[in-house]
């Protein structure tokens, strides 16, 4: 089955093509690589999938449902969650808050019930609770529960941005440079973590990365951006040996 | 029952409750004269200065909503403030002759006016959306001056002498109740809210509005909702107010009184509630105990022009809290003390004593 599907996607951002003609199909159950150098345009393509820019030319689709065009909370309730290459969380609220915060369109309880205190309130708290507390398990994060999250360090910040999109219950997952400033260590275990959710959650994920090893470790096939065009598309092996992908990463 | 035991869950609830029950029966206690000690019991002024106070609270609090919780800057306060007064006194009014005992007249009126104002939190926060920042302060400045000189040409609000006669409390004890009712109710209503799955979105989105729409939060629903509960509640005190000086008109309602309670929010620090209670009481009580404190020209003038003075205060706060050469002053001074006493990140184990 196919999970996304973008056809002749497109922007302009004055006269810069930033992308165009792009055509992605992601199967259920894939690891799928979005890689390119500096300024290919990736992140824009994530902008767009998102809802943060309308395309100015083609249409995606969701398991088969056109999403183009609608905003990014609708777009995430639909079914695509995402992290931010530069983290965005929120800073004030502690960890468990940031996962919780992200559960509040699947257990949902109205401003009235909140406000004089109805049994819905205590239930969706408790629910909530619960399955932040198993997330944060998932990322080793449990014990940094009650920490604010801008008091974590820089490698776990991106694994809690990980399960607070997670939490969303989304069918594909976009991460931006998850593995951007982290050390080795960090890096294989991030590894097994986006292996266990996509196993375990049964998630189809799109990942931008420019750390090759993690690229070649886990992605089963990859596209290859280079100025807002694709440059190579296919079986993760077969791309990174292709002689036009290695001249655009290592220059003439 | 079940959700009665459940209010009494938490430990922090229940020693709320016991705090403002001891903290009525001690301000009745002075309000009847019947404290042991002379001093404790209130003069008829601070009597009134006390229900002041109370529409003071209601008003900084729910100003404080807006400003400090959902981090919009309004500056309108006083509109929702009149609108909640000149719809709840009619109501009163007409209850009152119809019959009605002033004190469920005046609840009664208080929800109306209180809806009557949430309406006007509701068309003005879902028309202005899109501003934020200084533009919308500037609407929501306008806003309260537009509301103010309709109050002058709407038929049937009394024009610039206002509306009279609107109902009173049989008794200071009578008005002191009420209004402590609804201070505990405002109170316990942001703190619900705050310490809810409302709360928490309403924080991501003033953490970062991009990330809180990315995980499907509603930002424009939730600041509509967050600019009519606030405006709700400044019209209960409105209501109140009404009550309290029996006559109400145009002139009560200008921008200076926006601009007074936002003085509260500030001074009592942006977001915290409890800050904001304490400066509606202070900077409530200052002006008056100065006026009374007998012919002193000094402390009349410093009553009189408050406005100016709070301005004074502002700037040096703004200085103190600003100014590197302040920061560096205060760290000198406070250092390791002011580490103690921030209360932001109380209870919240920074990532080291975990690790
Ligand atoms: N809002 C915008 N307005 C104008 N230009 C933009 C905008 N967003 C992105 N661009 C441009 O589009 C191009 C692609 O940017 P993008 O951020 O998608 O690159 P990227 O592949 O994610 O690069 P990196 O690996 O550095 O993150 C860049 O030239 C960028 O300057
Ligand atoms: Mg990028």
């Amino acid at each position: 089955m196919t999970v996304l599907e973008t056809k002749n996607l497109g922007i302009d951002f004055g006269g810069l093509h930033a992308v165009s003609e792009l055509n992605l199909k992601i199967e259920q159950g894939m690891l799928y690589g979005l890689i390119g150098p500096n300024g290919a345009g990736k992140t824009t393509v994530f902008n767009i999938l998102t809802g943060v820019y309308k395309p100015t030319f083609g249409t995606f689709y969701l398991n088969g449902e056109n999403l183009t065009g609608l905003s990014p909370i609708e777009i995430n309730k639909k079914g695509i969650a995402r992290t931010f290459q530069n983290i965005r969380l929120f800073g004030n609220m502690t960890v468990e808050q940031n996962v919780m915060v992200a559960l509040h369109n699947e257990f949902n309880c109205n401003l009235f019930e909140s406000i004089f205190r109805l049994p819905r309130h205590f239930k969706v708290e408790k629910q909530m609770h619960k399955k932040a507390t198993e997330l944060l398990e998932v990322f080793g994060l449990s014990k940094e529960k009650d920490v604010l999250a801008c008091n974590l360090p820089y490698g776990k910040q991106r694994k809690l941005e990980i399960a607070r999109a997670l939490a969303t219950n989304p069918k594909l997952l976009l991460l931006d440079e998850p593995a951007a400033g982290m050390n080795p260590n960090e890096t294989a275990e991030l590894m097994d973590n986006i292996r266990f959710i996509r196993d375990n959650f049964n998630m189809t994920i799109l990942l931008i990365e420019h750390d090759m090893k993690l690229v070649s470790g886990i992605c089963d096939e990859l596209t290859v951006l280079n100025f807002g065009t694709l440059l190579a598309s296919g079986k993760t092996t077969e791309v990174l040996n292709n002689p036009e992908v290695i001249t655009a990463y290592l220059g003439e | 029952m079940k959700s009665f035991a459940n209010f009494f869950k938490t430990k922090k609830t229940l020693i709320n409750v016991i705090f403002a029950v001891l903290l009525y029966v001690l301000l009745f206690l002075s309000f009847n004269k019947s404290l042991p000690l002379e001093f404790l019991n209130l003069s008829r002024t601070n009597q009134s200065l006390a229900i002041k106070m109370s529409y003071y609270i209601i008003l900084a609090v729910s100003l404080n909503m807006v400003v400090g919780f959902l981090g919009e800057l309004s500056l309108g306060h006083a509109g929702f403030f009149a609108i909640g007064a000149y719809s709840g006194c009619l109501i009163a009014k007409l209850l009152v002759s119809m019959g009605i005992p002033s004190v469920p007249a005046f609840f009664i009126s208080c929800i109306i006016g209180g809806l009557a104002a949430a309406l006007g939190g509701f068309l003005i926060s879902s028309s202005i959306l899109r501003l934020s920042g200084d533009y919308l302060a500037i609407v929501t400045l306008a806003f309260g001056e537009v509301i103010r000189s309709f109050s002058k040409i709407i038929p049937g609000l009394g024009g610039t002498i206002g509306l009279m006669d609107i109902p009173g409390f049989s008794s200071r004890t009578v008005e002191f109740t009420c209004s402590f009712i609804l201070v505990v109710i405002t109170l316990a209503v942001f703190k619900n809210i705050t310490n809810s799955t409302h709360g928490r979105a309403v924080t991501a989105i003033r953490d970062n509005t991009i990330a809180a729409q990315s995980i499907g939060i509603n930002v424009k629903a939730y600041k509509i909702k967050i600019f009519a509960i606030s405006a709700f509640f400044a019209g209960v005190a409105g209501v109140l107010f009404g009550y309290y000086n029996n006559n109400i008109a145009p002139s009560y309602f200008t921008y200076n009184l926006s601009i007074e309670v936002l003085i509260m929010v500030v001074l009592g620090g942006i977001g915290s509630i409890k800050g904001s209670v304490i400066a509606a009481i202070v900077l409530t009580g200052i002006p008056d105990w100065l006026r009374n404190m007998g012919s002193n020209k000094f402390f009349n003038f410093i009553a009189d022009q408050r406005m100016l003075v709070y301005s004074l205060v502002l700037i040096i706060m703004m200085l103190f809290t600003s100014a590197p050469a302040f920061i560096n002053f205060r760290k000198k001074l406070f250092g390791n003390i002011s580490n103690k006493f921030n209360f932001k990140n109380k209870n919240k184990k920074t990532a080291e004593e975990v690790a």
